[in-house]
């Protein structure tokens, strides 16, 4: 990796216009983030490369900016009890694990198939994932509003349960956020996917916070939250790695920490009006709708692998720029989703106080 | 029963916020000695960690303080008996 960074030496001049620009994705990917565990890397490694970043030097300072705002979020979350510190770190620990395979898989299809294999790679990863699990939370979100049961007590699904009626013997972990004691034995594949996930679509929640809902029967608030420790430790260890290859760019990491640390303080807040369910719909909304911004790449990228016929430049144009519209719409409707909920929660809590207080004159 | 109302953290903010904007006025006036530094690799790997560790204390702390002093806190738990 050495040879690399005396390669990248070039970090861009930054100017009030790309500052505010990261400061603002940052606030938004920030806000996500608070809310649903993970989210807004996804937006913000391409936009640090529309301003001239090169790709290894975003992926590296996006890095290094999300491990601060998760501790931050993470501490902000556990002031209201919804972090479990040792499923995190478990899974962390595995996550990390996961982030180093995940890019030593995508170093190698770079040298076998160069840029545009990787790309694609990434691209056919992101839509199978997101439309597999992004769908499956989705469905289960839109079923419980329909239901009219988004106050109950969310259900254990089968599997979790059949995960938590499994011993084995000097494996057995007590987590208080599913309130049962699990094998490590599910939790470091759980982990490791997270990381490999992390590693190629810079999202390892999307993978993590379903995984701990459905899988090990955490829930949701408590899922979401628990993924920041989670990214906070995988952050750590990726920025290191990074950052002992000089690639990270402390300028970028930390103005969009300006924003992200406004963002992530506001989401955590965010979480404590809402219902569980709507972490899941806020999740399931980003993921389905980033998987049609990833789609339209991958015929861009086949046809620069020669899989296709090659295409026209105006047509490799616009599916590039709608792709990346499509994702920063994709963020922009979660955080809508976000301050929306969170306006009602509030709104509601402070007709509820009225009430009290008018009842007390009485 | 204590009053009604919390005190709000104006002195955490100022202090957070001065502090905060003094750490990014140093980084971006000072940011091509940092970017030299930082960007060497190996043992200076270091730097980078310890600069976001410590701009998440005082921005983090200062952004908090900012939302509570916006009124923005969270949901305050009821007793239901």
């Amino acid at each position: 990796m050495q040879d690399v960074a005396s390669q990248v030496s070039n970090f861009i001049d930054l100017n009030w216009m790309n500052m505010t620009y990261l400061f603002l994705v940052g606030f938004v990917g920030g806000l996500v983030s608070g809310f649903i565990g993970s989210g807004g890397a996804f937006v913000l490694t391409p936009g640090m490369m529309s301003l001239g970043v090169p790709g290894l030097v975003a992926v590296a300072s996006n890095m290094c900016h999300k491990f601060p705002k998760a501790l931050v979020g993470s501490i902000k979350r556990a002031k209201y009890g919804q972090v479990d510190v040792k499923l995190g770190i478990v899974l962390g620990i595995s996550a990390e694990a996961g982030v180093l395979y995940g890019a030593h898989i995508q170093e190698n299809i770079k040298k076998a198939f160069g840029d545009a294999g990787s790309n694609l790679y990434v691209s056919v990863a992101f839509v199978v994932i997101l439309a597999v699990v992004g769908g499956f939370v989705l469905r289960d979100a839109w079923k419980t509003y329909k239901s009219g049961t988004t106050d109950a007590a969310e259900k254990v699904t089968k599997i979790a349960k059949w995960v938590q009626s499994i011993q084995i013997p000097g494996t057995m972990v007590y987590f208080k956020s599913i309130d049962a004691r699990i094998s490590v034995l599910f939790t470091i594949p759980l982990g490791f996917a997270t990381g490999m996930l992390a590693a190629t679509i810079a999202v390892g929640g999307f993978i993590g916070v379903p995984a701990m809902i459905y899988v090990l029967g955490a829930p949701s608030l408590m899922a979401s939250a628990t993924e920041l420790v989670i990214a906070f430790v995988m952050g750590l260890g990726g920025s290191f790695k990074y950052a002992m290859s000089g690639l990270v760019d402390i300028r970028l990491a930390m103005i969009i920490l300006a924003g992200s640390l406004f963002g992530i303080q506001l989401g955590a807040i965010g979480t404590t009006y809402v219902k569980p369910f709507m972490i899941k719909m806020v999740m399931g909304v980003i993921m389905v709708t980033v998987l049609f911004s990833r789609a339209l790449m991958v015929p861009v990228y086949m046809s620069q692998l020669g899989l296709i016929g090659t295409l026209e430049d105006t047509t490799v144009n616009v599916l590039k720029s709608t792709s990346f519209a499509i994702m920063i719409f994709a963020l922009a409707l979660g955080a809508f989703i976000v301050l929306k909920a969170m306006w009602q929660g509030r709104r509601e809590e402070k007709l509820a106080a009225r009430e009290v207080v008018s009842h007390g004159k009485i | 029963m204590g009053s009604y109302r919390k005190k709000k953290p104006y002195g955490s903010m100022i202090i957070m916020g001065i502090v905060s904007i003094a750490l990014y006025a140093a980084l971006l006036v000072k940011q091509d000695i940092i970017n030299g530094i930082f960007g060497k690799g190996g043992i200076y790997a270091f730097f980078p960690i310890i600069t976001a560790f410590i701009f998440s204390y005082f921005h983090g702390g200062f952004t908090g303080s900012f939302w509570t002093v916006l009124g923005v806190e969270a949901k305050k738990k009821r007793e239901v008996k």
